[in-house]
C-alpha cells in the first residue's frame, strides 16, 4: 500500500464567476458529461459541487470566461507539490488534429461574378485572402466559375491571386445552387483548401450554407476580421448579438474553414494589372438535364442609371427619426448635392416611408465605409452603428449629447439639425463659390 | 402534403444593452420574440394552408421556454407545434442546428409527403443566414433563398416558381418540389391571432420530440457536433471622437468648425 501515499491529482470543481455569463445558450450545460449543470430562466449556468468531477469540458466552451476551476486550499497544497515533480503531457487529442488537418493547404476565394460582372466584394477578399495566403506561406486561389468567364482570372491576378481554377462551362450560366454546390464541392474534395473565402451577399450566403453542410465543416458568416493564430487555424471576428459584442469564432479541428464577409467591409486592394499567375482549367461533368431548378426571368432593379447605390458611395448623408418627416430629407438632400453624395438613412428613415428601403443602411440593411458618413438626427442604435462604423470619418449631428451615434463619431455637433445642416450647406457652398 | 414553419424564439436584440463598466450584456428584462424573419415563413405556411390544404407545421429546436413561441405558432393557426429540446442540442452551431431540424422533418414525411419547409432568411441574435441552406443540402431538397414572392405552386407537376430578391435584381425561378425556401419581410405580412384562437391554444399541445424520439448520434448535435466554437467575447473598441462647437447655441460656428476640421484632413474637394 505504499502507492498509496502518492497523493492523486486534485482535479477541482467547476464555478461561475457572477456577471461574466453571456447566455450563449448553454454550451456549458451540454459540454458536462456528468449532467451537473442547470440553467436559470435567464440562460446562466449553476454548478452542482458535489457532482462535479473537475473535467475542464465546460470551462473551455465557455466564450465568456465565466467558468474557472475551483481548488480547496489542501487541494491547492498538493498541485503545488506535484507541479514540482511534473512531467509535460503528450497532448494525443492535438496530435490527432493535426494528423487530420495536415493535408489541407491553400487559401481559396470564390470569385462571384453575374452575366460575367465580377462582385467588387470578391476582389476585398482577395485583399484579406492574399494576407492570410502569406502568413501560412501558401497560395492564394481564385475560384471562377461560370460561362464565358475566362477573363475574370486575369482580374483575380491582379487583385492578389497567384492561379485560378477555372470552370467554364455553358451549365454555370446563371447561378443555381446545385450545379454550383456540387462543382465546390469537388473541386474542395481534390485540392483540399484550409481556407475558403465567399462573399456575404445573396449569392455566398445560398452557396457557402449548401457547401459547409456537404462538407461537414464549419462556416462563419460576416466575418469583420480575419486573422490566423499560432497554429494555422483562423480565427473569425464577426459581430454577434445584433452587433452588441464581438466574437472570434474557431474552426480548428475542420478544413476547409469556411468564412463570408459583406461587401465594404474589407478594404479593396490596389489593382496591380500586370501581374500574372496560372490558370488552372477544370471541368465538371454535370448536365442541364439533371439540374431540377430554372432561372426563368432576372428582372434588374429599376433602370441602372437612377439607381442610387449607397454601399458603394464615398460620401453619404444620412437621416433618421430626427428629420421628422419625408419632405425635410430635401435638406439633406442639398448638403449631398453640393458634396457628390448620396443620401441613406437609418431602419427607423426607411420603416416610416421616408426613403426607399435599398437606401438602408445598418444590419438589416447594407454595410458602407464611405470616406465621410454624416449621420443627421440619427440617435445610433447598435444595428445601425454596425452598418457604418468602418467610414473613413464619421460625422454626427444630433440635439441628444447622450446619443449613442457620437461614440462611433470623429466629429460631432451637439445641436439641431435643422439649424446645423444648411449653416453646413451654405458654408461649402460659399467655399466652392470662392474657388471658382 | 405537408408545409413546415422553422421558427426561432430570440432575444430582442434591439433592446440588449452593455454594461459600461463590467463590458458585458445587460440581459435582465430582454423579452424573447420570435424571430421577426421567421414570423414572415410562419405566416406564408398559413397561407399555403389555406390556399392549398397543406397541412401547417411549426418546428423550434430550443430550450423548454421556447415552448411559449411555438404556442403563438398555434394561436396564429398551424395544426401542429414540435419543440425539439434536449441537453444534446444544446450550444450548437449552425452546421448540427440543421441536422436536427432536417432529422425533424424526416420523422414528419413519414407520415406524409413534405410539400415547402420556409425559413426566415436569417436570424437577428446569429445573421448567419445558414440553416435553411443546411436543412436543403441533408434533406436533397431544392433551395430557394431570400424568396420575395411565391409565383405558382404546380403540385401536378410538383414544382415551385418564386421571385428571389438579390441585390439589384430579381429572379424568376423555377424548382422542383420539395423545396426549403428563406423568405424576406417583403414576402407577406403577418396576421395577428384573433382572441378565440389565443385563448384556443393555451390549452393545445405543444408535442416535445427529444433525442430518444429523434435519434440522433450524439456526437452529431449540439455542441459536440458543431465544428465552429467561441472563443472570445468582447466589447468593440472604439476611438474616441472630438465635439465641435455649441451646436445648440451657435449651430452656424459649429458648422464653421466642422468645415474647418475637414479641410484641415484635405477630405473637401472644394
Amino acid at each position: 500500500m505504499t502507492e498509496a501515499v502518492k497523493a492523486k491529482k486534485p482535479r477541482g470543481r467547476a464555478r461561475v464567476i457572477p456577471g461574466k455569463c453571456a447566455a450563449c445558450g448553454a454550451r456549458c450545460q451540454s459540454a458536462c458529461p456528468v449532467d451537473c449543470i442547470e440553467m436559470t430562466e435567464a440562460g446562466e449556468p449553476v454548478v452542482s459541487a458535489e457532482k462535479c468531477i473537475g473535467c475542464l469540458k465546460c470551462v473551455k466552451v465557455c466564450p465568456a470566461s465565466a467558468l474557472e476551476m475551483f481548488f480547496t486550499p489542501e487541494e491547492q497544497k498538493i498541485l503545488a507539490e506535484l507541479a514540482q515533480a511534473a512531467a509535460p503531457e503528450v497532448d494525443e487529442e492535438e496530435l490527432e488534429r493535426q494528423r487530420r488537418i495536415a493535408p489541407f493547404r491553400g487559401v481559396w476565394v470564390f470569385v462571384e461574378q453575374n452575366d460575367g460582372e465580377p462582385a467588387r466584394v470578391s476582389w476585398e477578399l482577395m485583399g484579406s485572402g492574399r494576407s492570410l495566403a502569406d502568413s501560412l506561406d501558401v497560395e492564394l486561389s481564385a475560384i471562377i466559375i461560370g460561362s464565358g468567364v475566362g477573363k475574370l482570372a486575369q482580374e483575380a491576378f491582379s487583385y492578389g491571386a497567384d492561379c485560378a481554377y477555372l470552370i467554364d462551362q455553358p451549365v454555370f450560366a446563371r447561378y443555381r445552387t446545385e450545379p454550383y454546390l456540387e462543382t465546390m464541392c469537388y473541386l474542395v474534395e481534390k485540392y483540399k483548401p484550409e481556407v475558403v473565402l465567399m462573399g456575404a451577399t445573396g449569392m455566398g450566403r445560398d452557396l457557402a450554407g449548401a457547401v459547409a453542410t456537404r462538407v461537414k465543416t464549419g462556416l462563419t458568416a460576416d466575418c469583420t476580421g480575419l486573422d490566423i493564430d499560432d497554429k494555422r487555424n483562423l480565427m473569425q471576428t464577426r459581430p454577434a448579438f445584433g452587433g452588441n459584442i464581438m466574437a472570434t469564432i474557431m474552426c480548428d479541428k475542420y478544413r476547409p474553414q469556411m468564412a463570408t464577409v459583406r461587401p465594404h467591409v474589407m478594404p479593396l486592394p490596389e489593382r496591380q494589372p500586370n501581374a500574372t499567375g496560372r490558370v488552372l482549367p477544370e471541368s465538371f461533368a454535370i448536365s442541364e438535364s439533371s439540374i431540377f431548378s430554372r432561372v426563368l426571368e432576372v428582372i434588374t432593379d429599376k433602370s441602372g442609371k437612377d439607381r442610387v447605390d449607397v454601399a458603394g458611395a464615398e460620401f453619404i448623408v444620412s437621416g433618421g427619426r430626427g428629420l421628422m418627416a419625408k419632405e425635410n430629407f430635401a435638406i439633406l438632400e442639398e448638403l449631398a448635392g453640393e458634396l457628390g453624395a448620396v443620401v441613406g438613412g437609418s431602419r427607423s428613415a426607411v420603416d416610416a416611408g421616408w426613403l426607399p428601403p435599398d437606401r438602408q443602411v445598418g444590419q438589416t440593411g447594407k454595410t458602407v465605409r464611405p470616406k465621410i458618413y454624416i449621420a443627421c438626427g440619427i440617435s445610433g442604435a447598435i444595428q445601425h452603428l454596425v452598418g457604418m462604423q468602418d467610414s473613413d470619418v464619421v460625422i454626427a449631428i444630433n440635439r441628444d449629447p447622450e446619443a449613442p451615434i457620437f461614440e462611433v463619431a470623429t466629429f460631432g455637433i451637439v445641436g439641431d439639425l435643422f439649424d446645423v445642416v444648411p449653416a453646413l450647406t451654405t458654408r461649402i457652398r460659399e467655399l466652392k463659390q470662392a474657388r471658382a | 402534403m405537408i408545409v413546415v414553419a422553422c421558427i426561432k424564439q430570440v432575444p430582442d436584440t434591439t433592446q440588449v444593452q452593455i454594461d459600461p463598466v463590467t463590458n458585458t450584456l445587460i440581459r435582465d428584462g430582454i423579452p424573447f420574440i420570435v424571430n421577426p424573419y421567421d414570423s414572415h415563413a410562419l405566416e406564408e405556411s398559413l397561407r399555403l394552408k389555406e390556399s392549398h390544404g397543406f397541412r401547417a407545421v411549426a418546428l423550434s429546436m430550443g430550450p423548454p421556454n421556447a415552448e411559449a413561441t411555438l404556442r403563438k405558432a398555434l394561436a396564429a393557426g398551424v395544426d401542429r407545434s414540435i419543440l425539439l429540446s434536449d441537453r444534446v442540442f444544446g450550444g450548437a452551431d449552425t452546421l448540427s442546428t440543421s441536422n436536427v431540424l432536417a432529422a425533424a422533418i424526416e420523422k414528419l414525411a413519414q407520415e406524409d409527403e413534405i410539400g415547402i419547409v420556409f425559413c426566415g432568411k436569417q436570424t437577428i441574435d446569429g445573421d448567419t443566414a445558414q440553416v435553411g441552406p443546411g436543412i436543403a443540402v441533408r434533406l436533397g431538397f431544392s433551395q430557394l433563398t431570400l424568396v420575395d414572392r411565391i409565383e405558382k405552386i404546380d403540385l401536378a407537376k410538383k414544382t415551385v416558381t418564386v421571385r428571389r430578391k438579390l441585390e439589384g435584381r430579381y429572379e424568376i425561378v423555377e424548382a422542383r418540389l420539395p423545396a426549403m425556401i428563406t423568405v424576406v419581410r417583403e414576402l407577406n405580412r403577418p396576421r395577428y391571432p384573433t382572441v378565440p384562437m389565443r385563448l384556443a391554444s393555451a390549452k393545445a399541445q405543444v408535442e416535445l420530440w427529444n433525442n430518444e424520439v429523434l435519434k440522433l448520434d450524439v456526437n452529431t448535435v449540439g455542441l459536440k457536433g458543431s465544428p465552429t466554437w467561441v472563443s472570445r467575447i468582447f466589447s468593440p473598441q472604439r476611438s474616441e471622437g472630438e465635439i465641435l462647437g455649441d451646436g445648440l447655441k451657435d449651430p452656424v460656428g459649429a458648422a464653421l468648425l466642422l468645415v474647418d476640421r475637414l479641410l484641415e484632413k484635405d477630405l473637401l474637394a472644394v
